[in-house]
Parts: structure tokens; sequence; C-alpha cells
């Protein structure tokens, strides 16, 4: 059993919690991740790690409330357990000295970037950040990401903050200005990422994307989360979760990342029907603490 | 206790045959599929043993299970004592009894095969131990004296259980490290629930935690933690981490999303329980019409769970001939009494499909003949040009076997600890040692996918080879913080 710390409601749709998991936290890398299993009836499902603490034992993590797997994650206060949590697994990021490297980044793909920023600054690279988000209010960690910066931009796909953009809109003014990148890496949804390569490749830019497959065990043993990348077939649990984003088979990848909506609507619909006074328990509960709070 | 019946006579009896759900109604469920003997059952077939000595059944167990000693006791009517028997050798007779292929092991050697009638070995081990956990019966222990050493077994597959048990009873300090939420391996995310119940591997295991061993499981040894790391922690070390990781043909469509490998079909339907969806969360597809390309235990399971989960038809196919086929013959003849249909000498060439929504409609494949035989003996299969055809299906399982998981044998490189072309480790076949002193391994990542009861084999015999390097006076860790 894996205990939850800290709960907090980052923006409505992220929720950010910490757990306990000493061996995770011990040998927790920037661009790996985890599998979670909630409960018994649970599935296994990939989490990457926003952060940890190696002293604490506890790692970090900020995810986006979809189906089943998420809500039930999300419907855990402070103190309830998480049954399974497995890792870190899939190969840590090349912390290399680049040069000038553009991070870009959006939803659950903050939390790991500011990581692997940290990683790359120490390294002596020049980062150049950009965080997207569909609405000034879905935003967060901004400052966080801005302290390990050199230079530090927001994108929202609204008119909410200045002009309508999102990072691919970036990453093509920013190159063709004629700034100079040696490498980019995009972390966010699969759709985002997929537009980050499109925009970097006829800059010639390396473009690192760190990939969501389906994934059951995570460890090479099942094949669920094989994708297509050069004319390669490639396991994203072992041989990634990271890929050149200009040679990932794109439509194969959403394809297979489809695969199960019509059973995700159903576990969902049911698993809500008789649940969702679990999520309003949530809410009073972190309503009463806040008050607590306040009141000293 | 039964009466001892005249040699004649027992030469005369018939094999007990085992009660079995009929295929029409087991096609439909997951409930296990052969029913056990009754207590008479078990009796009158226990009689028919000739009680040689020595006795040839024995030579063809790699448990060196006391065959004529548990079906003494049987006959006995002393089933408690028949299954401490069978416990002196094997931690998993439950396990053993309904998967082990006896047909080529005690069954073969066994005298009265000679009449095509052997002694149901299997069967009788399936009884005894059925019966002590229906009862309560648990193994008595002598007070065990602590070696005040310890051990870490990577994998909680049947070779790490057996070694784990075995190591325990001798002394030692063992912790096993297993990756899944679940231990049993194998046994728990690839055999069907219909042919091995899980709760019965849950209870093997169980008793094996009894005996004190640790259980650290969500553990993967290489990645949780390095294999240098945990040598330093150890006196010694058992790596038993099977042959996991899945093959695949290499053809066109192979990535669509109707496309299974054996291994997520099965262990999303047996592990993760997808059956039983949407009570539990973990999803899983079924087509109409499945084609499963293997003919080992493996694609057997597969089509057959296919069969369970609501296809209409069930396709194999295999390059090769029926004789050919690795699958265990039983389990061959269970499949087609459901209905799958067997196509052999028949090679998949191409997966047919949408590319966009991921759907498969039908496989494109060519007929094959036998030429001369190839390097395994077996004749060689060659395409006989002009022969393609295609078979309609929405779904394809490919079961064309494993290879090793090159996680941990990575991780174990920087201790000199090597492996073969194959990806196995190098192993001593006497001590089951490794390339490194004090590392030893066993079961398939030794051997290559094999058997459970080779795996539990091994186990025995690198318990034994630890033993030995650990009264020796050596240590892993000592070793290593040198
Ligand atoms: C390496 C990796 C790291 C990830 N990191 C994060 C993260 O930090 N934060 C975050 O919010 N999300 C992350 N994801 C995605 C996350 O795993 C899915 O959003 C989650 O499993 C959805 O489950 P659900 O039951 O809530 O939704 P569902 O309704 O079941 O699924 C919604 C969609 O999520 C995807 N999905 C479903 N099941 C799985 C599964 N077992 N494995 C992977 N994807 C699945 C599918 O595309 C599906 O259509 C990561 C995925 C991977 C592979
Ligand atoms: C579907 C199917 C049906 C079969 N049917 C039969 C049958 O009828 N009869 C028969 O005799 N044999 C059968 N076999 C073969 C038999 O199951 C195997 O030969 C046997 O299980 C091998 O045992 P093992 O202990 O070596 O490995 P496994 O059973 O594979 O166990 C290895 C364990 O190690 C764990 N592991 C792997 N990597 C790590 C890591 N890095 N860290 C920690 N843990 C790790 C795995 O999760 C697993 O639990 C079948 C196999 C399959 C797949
Ligand atoms: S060889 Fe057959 S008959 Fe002889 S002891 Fe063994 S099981 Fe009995
Ligand atoms: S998740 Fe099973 S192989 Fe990658």
């Amino acid at each position: 059993m894996y205990k939850i710390v800290e709960r907090e409601v980052l923006v409505p749709n992220i929720v950010h919690i910490k757990v306990e998991a000493p061996y995770v936290a011990q040998a927790a890398q920037p661009g790996q991740f985890v599998i979670l299993r909630v409960d018994e009836q649970g599935e296994r499902f990939p989490m990457s790690l926003a952060d940890w603490d190696r002293e604490k034992g506890t790692i970090n993590i900020a995810f986006f409330v979809l189906g089943t797997s998420t809500m039930k994650l999300a419907a855990l206060k402070e103190g309830d357990s998480i049954l399974d949590c497995v890792g870190p697994l899939g190969n840590p990021t090349e912390i290399e000295n680049y040069g000038n490297v553009l991070l870009a980044c959006g939803c659950f793909g903050i939390g790991p970037t500011i990581k692997l920023a940290e990683a790359l600054k120490e390294k002596g690279n020049k980062i150049i950040s950009v965080m997207e988000a569909r609405s000034k209010a879905y935003l967060f960690w901004q400052d966080r990401l801005r302290d390990v910066s050199d230079e530090f931009h927001v994108v929202v796909g609204d008119s909410s903050y200045g002009k309508k953009e999102w990072t691919n809109d970036f990453i093509q003014e920013y190159l063709r200005a004629g700034n100079k990148v040696d490498i980019i890496f995009a972390h966010g949804c699969p759709f985002m990422m997929m537009e980050c390569s499109k925009a970097s490749k006829p800059f010639g830019v390396k473009t690192i994307v760190s990939l969501t497959t389906i994934m059951v065990d995570g460890t090479g043993m099942c094949g669920s989360c094989r994708i297509t990348v050069g004319e390669e077939t490639k396991f994203a649990c072992v041989d990634g979760p990271e890929f050149d984003g200009h040679e990932v088979d794109w439509d194969n990848l959403i394809m297979r990342q489809r695969r199960y909506i019509p059973q995700e609507y159903r576990s969902f619909s049911l698993w809500e029907r008789d649940n969702w006074h679990k999520i309003m328990d949530v809410a009073l509960y972190e309503k009463e603490k806040l008050l607590m709070m306040q009141q000293g | 206790m039964a009466e001892m019946i005249p040699i004649k006579e027992r030469m005369q009896r018939d094999q007990v045959q085992m009660p079995e759900q009929d295929p029409q109604i087991r096609g439909h469920n997951f409930n296990e599929v052969p029913t056990g003997y009754t207590k008479e059952m078990a009796i009158y077939e226990a009689q028919r043993c000739l009680q040689c000595t020595p006795p040839k059944c024995v030579e063809g167990c790699p448990a060196e299970v006391r065959i004529t000693e548990f079906i003494q006791k049987i006959v006995e009517e002393d089933f408690a004592g028949s299954y401490f028997e069978i416990l002196k050798t094997n931690n998993l007779p439950a396990v053993c009894g309904r998967v082990c292929p006896q047909e080529t092991q005690c069954c073969e050697t066994c005298v009265l095969n000679k009449k095509g009638k052997p002694i149901a070995i299997g069967r009788l081990e399936r009884f005894v131990s059925d019966w002590a956990r229906e009862n309560g019966v648990h193994e008595k222990l002598p007070e065990i004296k602590k070696k005040g050493k310890t051990v870490a077994v990577i994998g909680a597959g049947p070779a790490g259980l057996v070694c784990a048990a075995d190591l325990q009873k001798m002394g030692y300090d063992v912790t096993i490290f297993e990756a899944f939420h679940a231990s049993g391996g194998v046994l728990v995310y690839g055999i069907p629930e219909f042919r091995l119940p899980k709760e019965i591997v849950r209870y093997e295991a169980g008793e094996i935690e009894k005996l004190g061993v640790k259980f650290e499981t969500d553990f993967v040894a290489g990645k949780t933690k390095s294999i240098p790391d945990m040598a330093k922690e150890f006196n010694a070390m058992f790596i038993a981490i099977g042959a996991g990781a899945p093959r695949f043909m290499e053809i066109p469509g192979e990535n669509l999303a109707m496309v299974y490998s054996a291994n997520e079909f099965l262990t999303r339907s047996n592990l993760m329980k997808a059956y039983r969806f949407p009570e539990y969360d973990t999803p899983i597809k079924i087509g109409r019409k499945v084609c499963t390309i293997g003919a080992g235990n493996v694609s057997m399971d597969s089509a057959r769970t296919a069969l369970r989960l609501g296809a209409e038809v069930s396709h194999i196919v295999y390059r090769r001939s029926r004789k050919e086929a690795p699958a265990r013959i039983e389990e061959i003849a269970h499949a087609e009494e459901e209905g799958v249909v067997l196509n052999f000498l028949t090679l998949p060439i191409k997966v047919l499909g949408d590319y966009e929504t991921g759907e498969v409609t039908g496989m494109e494949c060519i007929k094959m003949e036998l030429g001369e035989p190839d390097e395994s003996g077996r004749r060689r299969p060659i395409p006989v040009e002009g022969t393609n055809f295609i078979i309609e299906a929405d779904m394809v399982i490919d079961s064309i076997g494993t290879l090793a998981n090159p996680i941990v044998p990575r991780s174990a490189a920087a201790l000199g600890v090597e492996i073969n072309k194959w990806g196995y480790f190098v192993f001593d076949e006497e001590t089951m040692q490794t390339t490194r002193e004090g590392i030893f391994c066993g079961g398939d990542i030794a051997r290559g996918a094999a058997t459970v009861i080779l795996a539990v084999g091994d186990g025995k015999k690198a318990a034994r080879g630890i033993d030995k390097y650990l009264s020796s006076g050596n240590s892993l860790k000592e070793s290593l913080n040198k």
C-alpha cells in the first residue's frame, strides 16, 4: 500500500498527489514513470514522475482526470492509499550538454518538464521553456518552471492571455525567427507532441517526445504499448518512453491509443453512477481543511 | 485402509478417466475443465500402482516427487500423509498435478505405460493436494535452525517460489522480489483460470509465505534497484525472471489495434480479470472471428480463452503439421472438442485491415509443405507458391513464442553475469550458478521457454547449489563490499 500524503487540485482538471513510495523515490530519474493500480478491481496505468524526494521517500504525480482509473485516483483523500505503485520504469532522459534546449510542455507534462529542466540546467544547457494551457485558468507551476529557465514563455489556446497560440505555433515562430535551438523536448498530450514534432521538422531540430501509449505491465512483457518508430516496432515502456518525434508514426500511435474507447465509456459510466458521491466527499473534505487552516 | 489388490488384478484394471465439464458448456465459462477425482476414484486408481523398486516413474520427474510413497498412502487412505510425502520435494503440487506434461515425464517412464495404461500420477497428485487444501491440512515443520544468512530471489514464478521454499526450510532468510502485484509468474498471468484456478496458485504461494519467506511485490529488479545494488545486500542471489518478452511475426499489419500478443491477451484476461469487465476495470477486445498464430500451449490457451470471451470462430494457424505442434496432446484435444479450428501447414504473411480505425479484416496466408529435417530435427516447412489465400478474421493473436526480457541481464552484466546469443543466462548444470559466483539462475531465463516442472527442478537444484556455496563460507555481498 502506498499512502497519499498530500493532495491538491491544481486546476479544474488536474490533480496533484504526493505518495509514499521510498524505493521509487530513491531510484527516480527525469523522464521515468510509474505504474499504478488503485484498488483490487483496478487496471494498471502509467503516470510520469512529476517530482520526488529521496530523503522523505515520496514521489509526486500530476494527473489529468479522464476516465475510471484517474477518477478513482482523484477520489482518494490525503491518508488514503493506492494499492500498487511500481517503478521507476522506462529509460531516463539522456542528460547531456546539448547547448540551447527548448522545452515545450502542457497539461501533465509540466511537472516532468520542470525536473528535466533542473537536470539539463545543471549540465550547463541554456533552457528556453514554453508552457501551454487551453486557457489562463488552466496554467499551474509557472513560477517553478520560470525559476529554472533562462527564457520562459506562456501560450494559451484562447484569448485569456494575450495572443491565442499553442506550443507548436510558438516553436514554429521561434525557429523561423532564426533562434538557435539544438534540441527540443516536448511533453504533454499526444496531439500536442505530434504538432510540436511537425512544427520543428522543417527546421531539422531534433525533437524528443514522451509517448503515452496504453500499457499493462510496463516492463516489456505484453507488447500493448508497441508503436512504429521509423520502420521498426518499439515498446514504449522499455525502449522509451522517449522517442524522436520525427520518426514516430503518429497515425499508428493515435489509432492504438483509441483501442478501448467504447469499453472506457462503459466502465466510466458504471463507476460514476455508483461512486459520484466520493468525488463530492473529497471536495467537502478539502473545503473543511481549508476552513480549518484559515481559522488557524 | 483400502485393500491391497493382487498384482494380476492391478494389471487388468484400466486407468480411471478424469471427469470433465461438457465441452458445449465449458466453452462458455471460465470454470476448471477437468473436475478432479473423487476419493473413490483416487483410491481405485492408486490401487493399480505396482510399487516398483526402484520406481521407473520417479526417473521421469524433474522434481523427484516420492511417487510410490504418496500413492501408497492414498491406498492406505492417509491423504494427509500422502500430501506430506509430496511436499518433501515439491511445494507446488496442486499446480503441477494440473499443468505438468506427465505424458512425457513420469507417465512415460511408468512401467505400466508399456501396456498404454500408466498410473494417472498427475491426477492423483492433484487429488491429494486439493484434499489437503479443502481440509485445511498444513505441513508441520520441525523447528528450523536459522543460519543467519540472506538470499534474494528475483521473480515469483515456479522456479523462484520453489527455490525460496527450499532455502527457507534449510534455515536461510529469503526475500522474493516480484515485478507484478501478484506472485505466481506465468501461473497467474499466462495459464487461464479454466486450466489452473488462480485461487490455487495464491494458496500454494501463501503456504510458502507461511514458511517465513518475505515477498516484495511491485519491485522490478534492475529498475527499482540495480542488480549490483541488490547484490550488496544479500549473501546469495537466485534469478528466475522467466522469458516473458513476446515475439511478433514481423509481418505487415501487425501494429493494427486488433492484433494482440498472446501475452497481452492472456495477461489482461487472467491477471487483470478482464473476463469480468466491467466489474474489473481492465478492458479487453474480442473479435467474432479470432485467429491465433502458433500451436503451443500458449496458443491453445489463447484460442480457448477467445471462445470463452465470446468469439464465434476461433482458428489456430500453424506453419508445421499436427505432429510438430508443441502443445500437449491433451490441450490440443481440449481445444478441438471446444470447437477451435486447427489450420496446419499454413503461414500467415500479412494482416489485412483498416489503418484508420485499427480494425482487422483478415489474414493472408500461404500453404506450406514439409521438406527435409532442419536443425531441430523437425521437417522444415516450405511455402508452396501460388497457394495464397485469406482467412477471414477480425482479431489476430500472435503466439509464436517469447524471448528473454533484457532488463535484468543488462543490469547484471556489470557483475560479470554472462548471457548466450539468445539472451539467456550461461550457467553451470550442476549448481545452476551463473558466470558470477554467488548469483544463480533457473527456469525459463536459463533454458528458454520450457515447463513449470523444469522450473521447479531448477529451483530445487539452485537451492542446493546456494546451500553449498554458503556452507563453504562464501558470500555475495562480502565479495562485493571488499
Ligand atoms: C509513460 C506514460 C506516462 C503518463 N503520464 C501521465 C501523467 O503524468 N499524468 C496523466 O494524467 N496521464 C499520464 N499518462 C496517461 C495516463 O496513463 C492515462 O490518461 C490514464 O491511464 C487514463 O486512464 P483512465 O481510466 O482514467 O481513462 P480511460 O477512460 O480508461 O482512458 C482514456 C484514454 O487514456 C488512455 N489510456 C487508457 N488506459 C491506459 C493505460 N492503461 N495506459 C496508458 N494509457 C491509457 C487511452 O488513450 C484512453 O483512450 C501517461 C501515460 C504513459 C504511457
Ligand atoms: C500461456 C502459457 C501456458 C503454459 N502452459 C504450460 C503447461 O500447461 N505446462 C507447463 O509445464 N508449462 C506451461 N507453460 C510454461 C511455464 O508456465 C513456464 O515454463 C514456467 O512458468 C517458467 O517458470 P519461471 O519461474 O522460470 O518463470 P515465470 O513463470 O515466467 O515467472 C517469472 C516471474 O519473474 C517476474 N519478473 C520478471 N522480470 C522481473 C524483474 N525484473 N524483477 C522482478 N520480477 C521479475 C515475472 O513477473 C514473473 O512473475 C505455459 C506458459 C504460458 C505462457
Ligand atoms: S512406475 Fe508406475 S507402477 Fe511403478 S511405481 Fe511408478 S507409478 Fe507405480
Ligand atoms: S506495457 Fe507491456 S510491453 Fe510495454
